[in-house]
């Protein structure tokens, strides 16, 4: 089947079975390779995108589902060379260890401090249940946390 | 230079002093080491001059950079960065030049005569070099000359013996360097940030200048290194230099390989671990989409297709009949019972006996006994394995995420028939290590090779996460039975702890404390289910058992489990500091928070003591680890934040056991399949952590794994504190607190 998918702003046109989960067509056909394959049961998020901003695991969701919707990955959460203010939080908290969850916990937590913009340690714990076999959780914590802070301050 | 008539005008000769020192980089000043001790010596002369048995590599280039080739691969780790710190800091390098480099799997970066003694040979040291060998050269022999990352020794070995003793050298070199071409006493000068500067005269050089002639010199290899007094580099916080491309989705792992022409393998393996395969029914498999070929190997399939879901859809139509064995029949249950059946009635290999604590636990009529045990374990990396390879022109190509790339390369080698040297391992980050990507390497690059020999094409193998779990090398489920005699003062007057099965260190279950009777033996008692080294070994078994146990003593002798342990420490001061710290962190002398309970662990291990404090609460049952305070010694931490992570993440996944942890046995195999029944700790149980360094001076010591072993006694010792119940066996989720 052809599909069209708008990855990152741009549109993508790909011929896959429509049950192939959007996960190995954004790694495999589009060479998205910053989307990690983990699980295969949505269980660890290491494969989360935006799916219209929305924070959504792939490996479960067939690409029929995604064909129309505004797909962002990891690799267009910077603006050129500029990282997010989540990178950089990323970065200053030394935050990832092997590294691998965490394309899926920066897509997790953007999606999150969007929809929350200053969230308590309880939203966090709702809303980001990713696995990271590393440890890097309250690191994690004390970035968000950070950004939240400094996106209000910028704000006042 | 600021002084265009200093330049050094002596040519080097490059050539000459690569060749001397058997590497062969390009570009620049390059220092590497052999033989860096006597038995380094002695053992570089019987294998022959040609294989450097300890390599650690500096390059400086013209433009004043100084780039450190590391010969351990990144697993999270950070000693990417760690390791050029240290020689970076002996160099008295400006570390804002400073870059890394990782050195491909080459025998200029380990010995591979005696790599492939390892490999293809036993897992011991050939003969020959035993009567020369001390622990502290085992381990960089590990280390260094198959590349391997584990046992918690990049820094303590490649750096403090291999890293350091290279800078210092690169730094002897620059001075001298500057020393003869300004005709000024190498006394009269110092290094200082990238640049040799003689003070009195203003004079000042870039080490990229002086390289060139520095290279013409042979390297000392026993410099004077730095006292810690004055490091500068080391000791600090450095940002990771792999952290960046790990926040963009650009870090490349092994699952990341791109080869043109390239298929996508899925597999499945007979479930029970010693079966071999007896029939194939493909069903529609061969025929469905994209499907290449549906490959038989001894005991799994492959299918191999143009897309991974392809071949993975099909892979579901498979059916795979294996052979029957003894296994086949087993659950953990089962196994349970031969262990203890082992401790009744097997025959014992002693640890330790000293006195007789038998002697003192039958005369006693008041003695404490406690059976303890923990579950089988998989490592669970984020990254499921995997391995690609394209075989061409007699020449094998491998992108894996491996902790041993020189076992990996001697695999693809003996499978495809070709010299090692024809084999190309190409680094790529691992998602995770944990030793699942140490010993049993072959598990998932002996297939990968395989199948690409049998398609004709490259192929990346991509496990399952289900594969993943259940084709692990698994952390073995151990019993411990504790007996002991406590006198009315407390003293520990027998303690008797027999146990099953052993690997390794085999320090795992000595106890620190001083006890007038001890007895420590094991005895045999091993199963179907394949080892492998998880995160401490056995560490992460004996602490939980020895920590509980002497919670026990304690809390039956009436005593502060703080206190208790404190009095039993009197020759360990080193102990006793990191216990007094954690104690002070945690506040142990104050009441906890309304609600909560502390307990208290102290484990040493990989050269490093490490003791910890739980802080819980248990609601309807429920337990929460609020907050856990660790105390380290470990000599000095080389990086203080990356070391931190390092305790952090030893400490989570180690909690992630305590709670969760278990892969059961049933019909021979693992019925555990994935995240949902293989659970662990995630954002919402994950305790705020407070970590604290202790610089005793002592030999540094490791710190991959040693925050793993004490917190699951920690947290449990609180759960008896908050609950009056024992938790004696792991997980914790099996136990209800209602």
């Amino acid at each position: 089947m052809q599909y069209t998918l708008k990855v990152n702003g741009k549109h993508h046109s790909v011929d896959v079975e429509n049950d192939t989960p959007l996960l190995w067509v954004l790694r495999d056909e589009l060479g998205f390779k910053g989307v990690k394959f983990g699980c295969g049961v949505a269980a660890c998020g290491a494969c989360t995108v935006h799916l219209d901003g929305v924070a959504s695991r792939t490996c479960v969701l067939p690409v029929e589902d995604a064909a129309g919707l505004e797909i962002t990955t990891i690799e267009g959460v910077a603006d050129g060379e500029t990282l997010s203010d989540i990178q950089t939080a990323w970065i200053d908290h030394q935050v990832p260890q092997c590294g691998y969850c965490q394309s899926g916990m920066i897509m997790a937590v953007t999606a999150l401090l969007e929809e929350i913009p200053n969230p308590s340690d309880d939203d966090i714990d709702a809303s980001i249940t990713n696995i990271c076999r590393c440890g890097s959780y309250h690191r994690i914590r004390k970035a968000i946390h950070s950004v939240a802070e400094a996106r209000e301050k910028a704000n006042v | 230079m600021s002084d265009a008539k200093n330049t050094p005008k002596k040519k080097m000769s490059r050539r000459k002093f690569l060749l001397a020192t058997g590497g062969v980089i390009g570009g620049g000043l390059v220092v590497g080491f052999a033989a860096l001790t006597p038995q380094h010596k002695a053992t570089q002369k019987l294998i022959g001059d040609k294989a450097p048995l300890l390599s650690s590599w500096i390059k400086i280039t013209e433009d004043n950079k100084v780039h450190v080739i590391v010969p351990h691969v990144e697993m999270g780790q950070g000693s990417h960065t760690s390791l050029p710190m240290m020689a970076a800091d002996e160099m008295d390098a400006d570390w804002d030049l400073v870059s890394m480099e990782q050195a491909p799997a080459h025998a200029a970066f380990a010995n591979e005569p005696l790599g492939e003694g390892f490999i293809l040979g036993n897992t011991d040291i050939p003969d020959v070099f035993a009567p020369i060998i001390n622990k502290a050269f085992f381990q960089i022999a590990k280390g260094m000359e198959l590349q391997i990352t584990g046992g918690s020794t990049a820094v303590r070995f490649t750096g403090q013996y291999g890293m350091r003793v290279a800078g210092a050298a690169a730094r002897e070199m620059l001075i001298k360097a500057a020393s003869e071409s300004w005709d000024i006493p190498a006394r009269e000068l110092v290094a200082e940030k990238s640049f040799v500067l003689h003070k009195a005269s203003g004079k000042s050089a870039s080490f990229g200048e002086l390289a060139p002639t520095a290279a013409t010199y042979t390297p000392n290899p026993t410099p004077t290194l730095k006292s810690p007094d004055n490091f500068t580099i080391i000791g600090t916080p450095k940002k990771r230099f792999d952290i960046p491309a790990k926040v963009n989705g650009t870090a490349v792992y092994g699952i990341d390989a791109e080869v043109d022409g390239m298929l996508y393998g899925a597999i499945r393996h007979v479930p029970v671990f010693d079966c071999a395969i007896t029939n194939v029914d493909s069903g529609a498999a061969a025929s469905m989409p994209g499907v290449k070929k549906v490959v038989r190997l001894d005991n799994a399939v492959v299918v191999v297709a143009d897309k991974y879901w392809r071949a993975k859809k099909a892979l579901d139509q498979v059916k795979i009949s294996h052979s029957d064995s003894a296994s086949c029949g087993l659950s953990s249950e089962d196994l349970y019972r031969q262990f203890a059946d082992a401790l009744e009635n097997g025959d014992p290999e002693l640890d330790i006996d000293t006195g007789d604590a038998a002697a003192v636990i039958d005369a006693s009529d008041d003695v404490l006994t406690a059976d303890y045990r923990v579950p089988f374990l998989a490592h669970a990396t984020m990254e499921p394995m995997n391995c690609t390879v394209k075989i061409e022109d007699g020449k094998v190509d491998i992108w894996t995420g491996t902790q041993t790339p020189i076992t990996a390369k001697s695999i693809a080698a003996k499978i495809a028939g070709v010299d090692i040297n024809k084999v190309t391992y190409h680094p790529c980050m691992l998602g995770g290590g944990f030793g699942r990507r140490i010993h049993q390497a072959s598990d998932y690059v002996a297939p990968a090779v395989k199948v690409a020999m049998e398609v004709g094409a490259p192929v990346k193998l991509i496990y399952s996460r289900e594969e993943d779990i259940q084709q692990d090398a698994y952390r073995p489920a151990l019993l411990s039975r504790f007996k002991a005699v406590v006198s009315d003062g407390g003293n520990i007057d027998a303690w008797h702890n027999l146990y099953t099965d052993k690997n390794e260190p085999v320090e795992a279950p000595i106890i620190p404390y001083a006890a007038d009777n001890n007895y420590t033996g094991v005895v045999r008692s091993t199963s179907h289910v394949p080892f492998g080294p998880w995160r401490s070994v056995d560490h992460s078994q004996h602490a939980f058992f020895i920590e509980s146990f002497i919670d026990e003593l304690a809390n039956k002798s009436g005593a502060d489990p703080y206190e208790f342990r404190l009095e039993k420490l009197q020759n360990k001061p080193k102990h006793r500091a990191v216990l007094e710290r954690v104690a002070e962190m945690a506040g142990w002398h104050t009441p906890a928070p309304l609600g909560r309970s502390r307990g208290i662990a102290l484990h040493e291990s990989f050269g490093s003591i490490v003791a910890e404090v739980a802080e819980i609460s248990v609601n309807n049952g429920d337990v929460k680890v609020h907050k856990v305070s660790c105390a380290v010694d470990c000599g000095f931490p080389v990086n203080p934040d990356s070391a931190r992570a390092q305790v952090e993440s030893g400490i989570i996944y180690g909690l992630s056991a305590a709670l969760f942890g278990e892969i059961t046995i049933e019909g021979g195999r693992v019925i555990q399949e994935n995240f949902p029944d293989y659970d662990v700790v995630r954002l919402a149980e994950a305790p705020d952590i407070q970590v604290d360094f202790i610089n005793s001076g002592k030999e540094l010591g490791g710190l991959g794994e040693p925050a793993t072993p004490p917190i699951a006694p920690a947290v449990m010792n609180a759960i008896f504190t908050a609950t009056g119940k024992r938790i004696r066996s792991l997980p914790l989720n099996n136990h209800s607190l209602v």
